[in-house]
């Protein structure tokens, strides 16, 4: 009885991994597949992977989308976790206002924040790079706040104020004792504003104007003609390279914890 | 300088991109061409093609976190009880998709549900006839759970996954079984994460387009397709941005039912 609840139990995840990456294995497999059908397979090749880089659109709505997601990533980084100390620091009454309104991009349904930004951003610039731009850096900020936050409720402030102290000035104390604590937050806030820069398709599509393409917006507009091949083997590049990054850090990650453990008794 | 002014850049940020495009829309909603006020291009949300789409966008969106929430506790159990001690891992898995673009994700449910796809093929071979669901609301309704049940499965897994075991352990030595556990312990104290995940499942599936335009084969309007055309093809911005503004307080009077006074915790268990 025991036995088969554990089976069924593992059976059950496996079909709900199943169902979250058989496109993307689906993708994958098109991406090596000799034929432009999507349905037939035309034999293994390696073609597409050598074409994508003699493809400047490809490659420049590649850089577009690697400058949008690193850019407004960092930029939001900083912003919110400035803005994270800042608020926390608040009292009650503003910190509630505030949080109130860091939530509004995250709450509002995609498609109203693009069209709210579009028609504010036409009445003072020309749509381009930067509108898209302060676009991901607008909904990216709150992910960042949402990711320091906690961290800066287990913050040990009394160390801080010891070091201030000591003698310490402000950024000093800060670079030494603050930062190292919620260090954790500020990176995977990081990392979910680059995520979610890199995957946005509606906010970018209202605050775009034409002339700038990302990878979405792209492959948008060539629905109706049929996706290039090369689009599969430029996909799944992204997808290995940030694989690759993400075990990485997740086996160095666990090293270092395990390490930690084992010097722990020793202190 | 006081910490609090670290906030600053922040706080003008947020005025600027934030709270400024949002009264720019709501007054785009009131006006007319000529800039008089009107109440006409809120109140098109009542207009027979409007309120089906607002309708059918309200069903799908209710059905599919109905089904997500189902899917999600489940597993969010079951990843709980391999003690992977390595809460990372999970988020990971779930996160790692949305690094495949996520129109391509779409499109290769398009060709998995397609007539001559992998999933006919399948049923093909167990001998049973060909099911027609792509272009349907059927498909509609397997992308939108698809792409948002991570959503609901990271607020619940880290909400179960905060529930202290002794909690649990104190509930079986005074005469819980499995099914008391779950719904008089393990459920309400996850209630918090549950409805994090709802906002971030309902919202999006109410509201989102592209999945539409892709699975529903241009039949299914839901009323962000109606938006979006209103702007990209009518050229009809008041009138856009008057559905804009009335989808959203619907969508917010949608979510006061479920959270009532929940939102003051809700940040902390979305990630």
């Amino acid at each position: 009885m025991v036995r088969w609840k554990r089976v069924l139990s593992k059976v059950y995840l496996a079909l709900i991994f199943l169902f979250l990456y058989l496109p993307i294995l689906m993708l994958i497999v098109l991406s090596f597949n000799n034929s432009r059908s999507r349905v037939t397979w035309g034999g293994f090749t390696l073609n597409w992977y050598v074409r994508l880089f003699s493809d400047s659109r490809i490659l420049d709505a590649l850089r577009t989308t690697l400058a949008l997601g690193i850019g407004s990533a960092a930029i939001a980084t900083l912003i919110g976790t400035l803005g994270a100390m800042g608020i926390q620091a608040m009292k009650r009454r503003n910190y509630q206002i505030v949080m109130a309104v860091t939530n509004i991009p995250v709450l509002n349904a995609d498609i109203v924040t693009g069209i709210a930004m579009m028609l504010w951003f036409v009445r003072f610039m020309p749509l381009g790079f930067s509108s898209v731009l302060i676009g991901h850096v607008t909904f990216s900020i709150p992910y960042v706040i949402l990711s320091v936050m906690p961290k800066l409720r287990q913050l040990n402030l009394s160390i801080y104020e010891a070091a201030r102290d000591l003698g310490a000035n402000g950024v000093y104390a800060f670079g030494k004792i603050i930062l190292p604590q919620i260090w954790t937050g500020i990176l995977s806030g990081f990392f979910m504003a680059l995520t979610m820069s890199m995957d946005d398709f509606v906010i970018t599509y209202f605050t775009k104007g034409a002339g700038v393409n990302t990878l979405s917006t792209m492959i948008y507009g060539e629905i109706r003609k049929g996706i290039k091949p090369e689009m599969y083997a430029l996909s799944t590049l992204i997808f290995a390279v940030v694989l690759i990054i993400l075990l990485c850090t997740n086996f160095l990650s666990g090293r270092g914890k395990e390490a930690a453990e084992k010097k722990q008794p020793a202190d | 300088m006081k910490r609090k002014y670290w906030a600053a850049p922040y706080l003008v940020w947020v005025v600027g991109f934030v709270v400024l495009p949002l009264i720019t829309i709501g007054v785009s909603a009131m006006t007319d061409d000529q800039g008089h006020f009107t109440w006409e291009n809120l109140l098109s949300i009542g207009d027979p093609i409007n309120r089906q789409a607002l309708l059918f966008s309200l069903a799908i969106a209710l059905g599919c976190t109905v089904i997500c929430i189902l899917l999600a506790y489940p597993a969010a159990m079951i990843l709980r009880s391999l003690r992977l001690n390595k809460r990372g891992f999970a988020i990971l898995i779930m996160i790692l998709p949305m690094w495949m673009n996520f129109i391509l994700r779409i499109l290769a449910w398009q060709m998995i549900l397609s007539p001559n796809g992998v999933l006919n093929f399948l049923i093909g071979k167990l001998g049973a006839g060909p099911l027609q669901i792509s272009n349907s609301w059927i498909a509609l309704m397997i992308g939108s759970v698809y792409d948002f049940l991570p959503f609901m499965i990271l607020p619940v897994f880290n909400a179960i996954s905060d529930i202290d075991e002794d909690t649990i352990e104190a509930a079986r030595d005074l005469g819980a079984n499995d099914r008391a556990v779950f719904w008089k312990v393990i459920l309400p104290l996850s209630a918090p994460g549950m409805i994090s995940g709802i906002i971030m499942v309902f919202v999006p599936a109410m509201t989102s387009f592209v999945i539409a335009d892709i699975l529903g084969g241009g039949k299914i309007q839901l009323i962000g397709n109606i938006i979006e055309q209103e702007f990209t093809k009518s050229m009809n911005w008041h009138a856009g941005s008057g559905l804009s503004i009335s989808l959203m307080i619907f969508v917010l009077i949608s979510l006061a039912f479920t959270m009532k006074n929940d939102l003051k915790d809700k940040g902390t268990t979305i990630w």
